[in-house]
């Protein structure tokens, strides 16, 4: 138990702090040391150069056991920065730590301030407040939660295999869901990946199979999650498993069946291929796909429709894997953590429509190229135009739906980048003259400038402008039959016609659509573009709002692969809360005082957290102080005043209100205070 | 719903046939409206390259008149049919919502003649009050004659759609396209919707102006339309009255009628050629003649 040392009558110890010159330059801290002295309550007043240093600290627990101090405020940074560390020194010396106040006057007052006078006042005002609020404070004890030490990634893009392998590897158990047949994300569909040009299937696919075969990690592909709750370390979740059609468990992926398929063509738009090649209705969505296992489209497969089919794929199994009655099912979990590594979308050219996408059938998007370019692609790694030329020249559109205010005004990041890249594969498939146009060349990272440097030396033409519009109508006979892009080349201040025979858009990356939903489920945040928050774009890039939650990669914001391998290190914040084993919360949180509540409800919806439910058998609301966050609106909204909150209880905030008032003239008759 | 009408100029001497023809299909289409009285020039776009505050006030005259003759109306919705009118009354009602300091001194000048302006006007291009609230059904149902077979290019130039238009994409619109659809004829796929065809310029510098009306006509019978249907009374001038020019200077033999995207929805809900002012044409679009066959139509 902490001490309240002694008695309930507040002995006060008052502490400024100089920060250097950031505080004691602008206010007189010694003058606010000296008038916070004559306070009733205080005890101690001190001002010091660093508060927070160690000597800081040693002086607050010595006046403690000396004084017999049972209050603490000290006037110093934002309590974001320091509350931890003074609340930390008040505990060692044997207080209770929630008899501590901060009082910000470096943020608040010297930073932006710069009439000394005035702002000595204020820090002199802050302190009063802050002063005749801790009268009020009480003893609170912080709650510990056990962290279950199973954990659930979502989405098994680099970010998610990443963080799976770190994790399994340090023994424990992940859960990998996967909404495509295969793991492998964006990475999986590219032929080389920038800046060394190694092959993307080479480092991706080990990694890929290394995930299906490690004994701690259970993987679910074609799945999502369908309902989550709990609170950090105890978290429940329901895995929806699609059916495949097709037995996991029996299939080795020989891929009889699809020969055997009694469609000989293949004729549907293969999703994998963006709709550059043909796949049957059973299939497998590329050749290293992991899991290796086919499965049925229930869209276009005859028996789905008419029942009519001879079923020539069941009889090709050996295995009799195929199981056409096959129906969803669902997984329940208990996890402690979760990281979401969801990924990106690429930006949809339809809607920037002066590029002709959808129109002109030579504009392609850098992810279409990708494929084309890929050895194990549609062409076998042949670059040709929709009707089976070899291009002669290409150009390359950067920023298409990246720093425009029509679309996105986000820099994508990687898009320079990947258009180098493409520029030198397209350029070495085919011999072709190459155009690069862009606004900004942005190639920051290691190595980056000097792949830029290579692929200029290497004869691809780089043009400075936003492009205005692609077209195929000719002004001279040179355009006959070839895009022409208009463009204003803004180094050479002229407008320029570049006929090409095949245009490729750099496309830029987008929040995924349904990134609104998985921010609802998992109750995180998004910054305004879509894309998911982290608590701090510094100091806390992976972590959420959230406890236990935590994000990767792509779905965070425009990332490469070695910045998404380095998010990936998510999993190393989860695997520092699984060996503390357990967290300790914040006892910020509201209650509900049953005597009051009307069992109106209007709290319940209100909870950004859903940590509010409602007892039928007394009818009465109660708060899961585990799920709370203390974000105090639920306290403000009860119509009966039935709930209150840890630290900002009504007779707190009163009094602190009551110490500013004062400075505003309206000398408060100095009121008896009860010592509680 | 009763609209204002704001014909500008143009519509009343060069671009007669804009009018005749836009009002005969608003009273065929039975959408009631009435002139704004006492209207007067929009400041056309030169006004504004020379002084802006002028400008914003003679435009802005013309929005107070439409608050004042409407005051007892629940909504105020002005037509303007001209592509230089439509979009610098909807600059000059955007900058003044935007730019207190000006709006001030508008204010007063408007003052003077006895008027005030409060931005609640709203002004409206006819293809947007045709398309949009009268609709594209309602039109096919009024059609008298389904002019199939027939391929039009649409051409907007390049103020109807920009800078400040919200009815349709200033890229690639498609308002006009819809509306040949809606009464039987075809669109053609073509880039040039929102291509400059030479503006003013052609009257000024012919050797700046000509060739961009060349690109526009030279590519809409490359692509075998039939006709030209435009929203703008210089663009029509521009791309109809210089073919000759054009012809001799491009040894060409371009010959291709281009007429009010009204004119042909005229021809389409039944109305007479000469009741759309269609005698006035220096390139009869014959094609679009062959394709309205009966009814009541007198050829001209
Ligand atoms: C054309 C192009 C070329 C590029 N080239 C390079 C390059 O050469 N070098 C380089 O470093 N970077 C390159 N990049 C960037 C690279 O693609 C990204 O850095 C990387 O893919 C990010 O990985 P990720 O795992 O975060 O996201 P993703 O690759 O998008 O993976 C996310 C995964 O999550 C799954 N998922 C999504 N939502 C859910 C859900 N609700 N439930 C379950 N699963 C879900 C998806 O199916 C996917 O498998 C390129 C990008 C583009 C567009």
């Amino acid at each position: 138990m902490y001490s309240t040392n002694g008695n309930n009558i507040p002995r006060i110890g008052f502490y400024i702090c100089h920060c250097g010159h950031n505080i004691a330059s602008i206010v007189d801290v010694v003058e606010v040391q000296k008038y916070a002295a004559t306070l009733p309550g205080v005890t101690v007043s001190r001002d010091y150069k660093y508060m927070c240093s160690d000597p800081g600290q040693e002086l607050i627990q010595q006046d403690i056991k000396e004084h017999n101090l049972n209050r603490i405020v000290v006037a110093s940074c934002s309590p974001l920065l320091h509350e931890h560390t003074f609340r930390l020194a008040a505990e060692k010396a044997g207080l209770n730590p929630y008899y501590f106040h901060m009082v910000n006057v470096r943020e608040n007052v010297s930073w932006v301030h710069d009439n000394k006078e005035q702002a000595t006042e204020k820090a002199k005002d802050l302190a009063r407040a802050a002063i005749k609020r801790v009268f009020f404070h009480k003893p609170l004890e912080k709650k510990t939660v056990q962290i279950k030490p199973d954990v659930l990634i979502v989405g098994g893009g680099i970010a998610g295999i990443h963080s799976a392998l770190t994790i399994a590897n340090a023994g424990k158990h992940v859960y990998l869901v996967e909404r495509e047949p295969t793991i492998g994300g964006h990475m999986a569909m590219f032929d080389k990946t920038f800046p060394t040009l190694d092959c993307a299937a080479c480092i991706l696919t080990p990694k890929m199979s290394a995930v299906k075969s490690h004994p701690n990690i259970t993987l679910w592909t074609y799945s999502e999650v369908e309902k989550i709750d709990g609170f950090v370390g105890n978290y429940k979740a329901t895995i929806k498993r699609k059916p495949r059609y097709v037995n996991e468990e029996l299939c080795v992926g020989c891929l009889d069946c699809i020969e055997a398929c009694i469609y000989k063509e293949a004729k549907y738009p293969d999703e994998f291929n963006l709709g550059l090649s043909k796949r049957k209705p059973i299939y497998i969505p590329f050749p290293q796909a992991t899991p290796q296992v086919v499965l049925f489209d229930p869209e276009t497969c005859i028996d789905f429709k008419s029942h009519r089919c001879k079923k020539t794929c069941i009889e090709a199994c050996e295995r009799n894997a195929i199981d056409l009655k096959q129906t969803a099912k669902f997984e329940e979990i208990e996890v402690g953590t979760v990281i979401i590594s969801t990924g990106f979308k690429t930006y949809d050219p339809k809607l920037s429509p002066q590029y002709g996408y959808g129109k002109l059938p030579n504009v392609y998007t850098s992810l279409e190229i990708e494929r084309l370019v890929n050895a194990s692609g549609p062409t076998a790694g042949e670059v040709v135009t929709r009707d089976g030329k070899k291009p002669e020249s290409v150009g390359i559109i950067h920023c298409v739906g990246s720093r425009d205010e029509k679309s996105n005004k986000w820099c994508s990041r990687v898009c320079c980048m990947y258009s180098l890249k493409l520029a030198h594969l397209i350029k070495e498939h085919t011999g072709a003259e190459v155009y690069n146009f862009y606004i900004d060349m942005r190639t920051p990272g290691k190595g980056y400038e000097e792949f830029y440097d290579k692929f200029m030396n290497e004869g691809v033409h780089f043009i400075r402008g936003r492009v205005a519009e692609v077209t195929d109508w000719a002004l001279v006979p040179e355009e006959e039959n070839k895009l022409t892009i208009r463009v204003e080349d803004t180094l050479i201040g002229v407008v320029r016609r570049i006929p090409v025979d095949m245009v490729v858009l750099s496309v830029g990356l987008e929040p995924r659509e349904d990134a609104s939903e998985i921010r609802r489920m998992f109750n995180i945040s998004c910054s305004s573009e879509g894309f998911f928050l982290e608590r701090h774009p510094k100091l806390a890039p992976v972590n959420t709002f959230t406890d236990g939650i935590f994000i990767a990669g792509a779905c965070q914001g425009p990332k490469d692969i070695p910045d998404t391998v380095a998010q990936a290190g998510a999993a190393a914040e989860a695997l520092s809360l699984i060996s503390a084993g357990k967290i300790e919360l914040e006892p910020n949180t509201a209650q509900v005082i049953e005597k009051y509540c009307s069992g109106c409800k209007s709290c319940i919806p209100l909870c950004p957290y859903t940590a509010i439910s409602f007892k039928e058998d007394i009818k009465k609301a109660y708060i899961n102080e585990a799920l709370c966050k203390g974000c105090g609106t639920c306290v403000a909204a009860c119509p009966s005043g039935s709930i209150t909150q840890n630290m900002f209880e009504d007779e707190q905030i009163f009094s602190e209100i009551e110490g500013l008032l004062k400075f505003a003239g309206i000398e408060l008759e100095e009121k008896e205070v009860e010592h509680a | 719903m009763r609209y204002l009408y704001y014909p500008g100029c143009s519509l009343k001497c060069t671009g007669r046939s804009y009018e005749e023809s836009l009002l005969a299909v608003l009273k065929a289409l039975k959408i009631d409206f009435v002139e704004l009285n006492d209207w007067n020039c929009c400041g056309a776009t030169a006004y504004m390259a020379v002084d802006e505050s002028k400008a914003f006030a003679i435009a802005s005259r013309n929005l107070a008149l439409a608050e004042e003759q409407f005051k007892n109306e629940k909504e105020i919705h002005i037509i303007a049919p001209c592509s230089a009118c439509y979009m610098v009354l909807l600059k000059t009602q955007n900058y003044l919502a935007h730019n207190a300091g000006e709006m001030k001194k508008i204010q007063s000048a408007l003052k003077e003649s006895g008027l005030s302006y409060e931005g609640k006007v709203k002004i409206r291009h006819p293809l947007d009050v045709l398309v949009n609230d009268f609709g594209l059904k309602e039109i096919t149902k009024a059609v008298k004659h389904h002019l199939k077979g027939i391929k039009v290019a649409s051409y907007y130039g390049c103020q109807t759609v920009r800078p400040l238009a919200t009815f349709d994409d200033a890229r690639e619109p498609v308002s006009m396209d819809e509306l040949v659809r809606a009464i039987g004829a075809e669109p053609v796929d073509w880039p040039l919707k929102t291509r400059c065809c030479g503006a003013s310029l052609t009257g000024i510098i012919e050797q700046v102006g000509l060739p961009l009306s060349y690109i526009i006509l030279h590519e809409a019978a490359k692509r075998r339309a039939d006709v030209v249907i435009t929203a703008c009374p210089l663009c029509q001038f521009n791309l109809e009255c210089y073919q000759t020019e054009i012809n001799k200077n491009y040894q060409n033999d371009l010959r291709i009628g281009v007429i009010y995207f009204s004119q042909l929805l005229g021809l389409a809900l039944g109305i007479s050629p000469k009741e759309l002012g269609m005698q006035r044409l220096f390139v009869k679009p014959e094609g679009v003649y062959k394709a309205v066959k009966g009814g009541e139509t007198v050829y001209v």
